[in-house]
């Protein structure tokens, strides 16, 4: 996804005069062939992220779009000002590359995961946040990013993720897609962004060989989110289910359950936020490992989605009122 | 060059510019008072002297760029932007006023010849460099001015914007520090000492100067034959004083924010600098 994401940036500058790439401190050789092709739109930078991002405004301010690319704790937590006041407050489209957002540099240990990266950005008035699914999603989604005017955080998966991400699904920014349709009255909705779509995928083929129907969608851009889809499928949902390789706070699932608590109030259905636990990750491994201890591998999803199911749920106040008040006394 | 307090005495239309400021703080009955009295001449020697501006057109693609990254002074830039008719004075007396358009710090796409939303410290240096770059690529001759404060530089994303100006040779990039010698909680040699303040600049790859920050005839000289190196790009650190013009404010830190003033406060600086504007 990474090099899919990077060759784009290349692609799109031999079409736009006004892409530029700004890295800091990546890779030797990184972008070659830009770097050769147009050495004065091509910036290898120190490890110097505030700078990078006030460096980027300035370059906006005067019509240009760069993409800036380096780690994604790092473009996210370590300028986090820059983002918010540069980039956002003066509302310039600036393409943050996010490499290895979630757990996917889990040998490197907490201080190299990016797991409230869409927390925080989400947080920032005219920020859009995305995660792709797959490498092919990702061209589809870079060559959005022209015609786009806001700034927009752009989180890499691992690379070598499966392709399920289909041509004819289309892309939009800001447009959810269904990945897998249910034609049951209630099916079960799970929604994934970034790589945890795939793992929703395989979680739905498991409950549905258990003779639970299934839906998926796919949030590849979290803000702004797709409240028209998701309340519509989530209305005839026997259960709403949200996966991210991210923090239950603030992320995917947080945007879907603030959508539903204001949009559906008595209706809500049973609604269960899967992520990473509010915990710095103890532990190293592989993403895949640290997903596994995190209860975010398809056969665990289907297991906690059907163990959300089979509990009696509390949809009154007047019911949850007297719960708290069986507990006083 | 060290300070020596004997800065000249300021002209009728320095003593204008800081009447126009003085209109401000008695509109918004607040104000970064002395931290706005410090950078006036700097300002006024760029926007009268060096700057290609035009107040009718603020988004003149080839216009030369100015960054106030200390964006507390706003009012000292609010000041020089009224004189030269980017808006009316009648916008100071709406200072930090609900639905006035001059905030507490400027704001680009809010205030007419505002280049940058700046307040929070050390980002105007990052957005300037941006900005000359961008000038560079598409090849037009916009130079990029950045006033920052002393207290300002002690952020360190304003010498990771050093690190980098110098790397690329920003020829058309002037870094300008009002040097009053005060922060916000007393004077920057004992908060943070800067010194050797130009040394500093030299060793990041800039060509250096240093000027009395209050003599205009000196700023002109020194600010109209840049770059000082065509390599490189300039740092300028101008000397000023601290609420320069008050002489109840001049090197006091008390008068660096002020709210809530009395009417013969207000009559005491009408007064220093010869009547309300």
């Amino acid at each position: 996804m990474r090099k899919a994401c990077l060759d784009m940036v290349y692609q799109l500058a031999r079409k736009d005069p006004r892409v530029v790439f700004i890295g800091s401190d990546l890779s030797p050789g990184l972008l070659q062939e830009m770097k050769d092709e147009m050495p004065e739109r091509w910036y290898m930078e120190g490890v110097t992220e505030a700078n990078v991002i006030g460096m980027s405004a300035g370059m906006a301010m005067d019509g240009y779009m760069p993409f800036v690319n380096t780690i994604a704790t790092f473009i996210t937590r370590r300028c986090y000002e820059q983002v918010a006041l540069d980039l956002c407050l003066h509302h310039l489209p600036v393409r943050l590359i996010a490499n290895g957002g979630g757990l996917v540099y889990a040998p490197l240990g907490p201080t190299h995961l990016a797991v409230e990266d869409i927390a925080i950005m989400r947080a920032l008035p005219n920020m859009t946040v995305t995660a792709a699914v797959d490498a092919e999603e990702m061209k589809r989604l870079m060559e959005a990013t022209l015609s786009w005017p806001h700034p927009i955080y752009i989180r890499l998966a691992k690379g070598g993720d499966p392709i399920v991400s289909r041509p004819e699904n289309g892309f939009e920014l800001g447009k959810a897609i269904v990945m897998k349709r249910a034609t049951a009255r209630e099916p079960v909705l799970l929604i994934g962004c970034g790589v945890m779509t795939n793992r929703a995928l395989l979680a739905a083929d498991l409950l549905e060989s258990k003779g639970v129907a299934t839906e998926v969608i796919h949030v590849h851009t979290i803000k702004p989110l797709d409240d028209a889809l998701i309340l519509e499928r989530a209305e005839r949902a026997a259960g709403v289910f949200t996966l991210e390789e991210h923090t239950v706070i603030g992320g995917l699932g947080s945007a879907v359950v603030d959508l539903l608590v204001d949009e559906l109030g008595q209706r809500m259905p049973p609604i269960k936020k899967m992520g990473l636990a509010d915990q710095f990750q103890t532990h190293y491994g592989s993403q895949d490992s640290l997903l596994e201890l995190g209860g975010l591998q398809p056969p665990q999803i289907a297991a906690r989605v059907e163990e959300t199911l089979r509990r009696p749920y509390v949809a009154s106040g007047s019911a949850a009122f007297s719960l708290q008040a069986s507990r006083s006394a | 060059m060290q300070p020596t307090g004997l800065t000249p005495v300021l002209d009728d239309r320095s003593r204008f510019l800081r009447s126009l400021v003085v209109r401000g703080l008695a509109g918004g009955n607040r104000g970064h008072v002395g931290s706005s009295l410090s950078p006036i001449e700097i300002l006024r020697v760029l926007y009268d002297d060096v700057l290609r501006h035009d107040p009718e057109n603020p988004d003149w693609r080839e216009r030369d760029r100015c960054i106030l990254s200390k964006g507390h002074g706003c009012l000292a830039l609010y000041a020089i932007l009224v004189d030269k008719g980017y808006f009316g004075a009648e916008e100071l007396d709406s200072f930090c006023k609900t639905d006035g358009i001059l905030g507490g710090h400027p704001e680009r796409g809010k205030v007419p010849g505002v280049e940058a939303s700046t307040g929070a410290l050390g980002h105007g240096l990052s957005i300037g460099l941006g900005m000359a770059l961008a000038a560079r690529m598409q090849k037009r001759p916009s130079r990029v001015f950045v006033v920052m404060g002393d207290g300002e530089i002690n952020e360190g994303s304003v010498w990771e914007a050093a690190l980098c100006a110098g790397k690329h040779r920003l020829s058309n990039l002037c870094a300008l520090v009002d040097y009053n010698k005060i922060q916000s909680a007393g004077p920057t040699a004992e908060i943070q000492d800067l010194e050797p303040l130009a040394d500093k600049w030299k060793a990041f790859g800039f060509a250096t100067a240093e000027v009395d920050g209050h003599d205009v005839a000196a700023l002109r000289a020194l600010l109209t034959r840049l770059p000082l190196d065509a390599r490189k790009p300039t740092a300028v650190i101008c000397h000023t004083v601290k609420g320069k013009g008050f002489p109840f404010a001049e090197n006091n830190a008390k008068w660096h924010h002020h709210t809530n003033f009395d009417r013969q406060v207000i009559a005491d600086m009408e007064s220093a600098v010869g009547g309300p504007s």
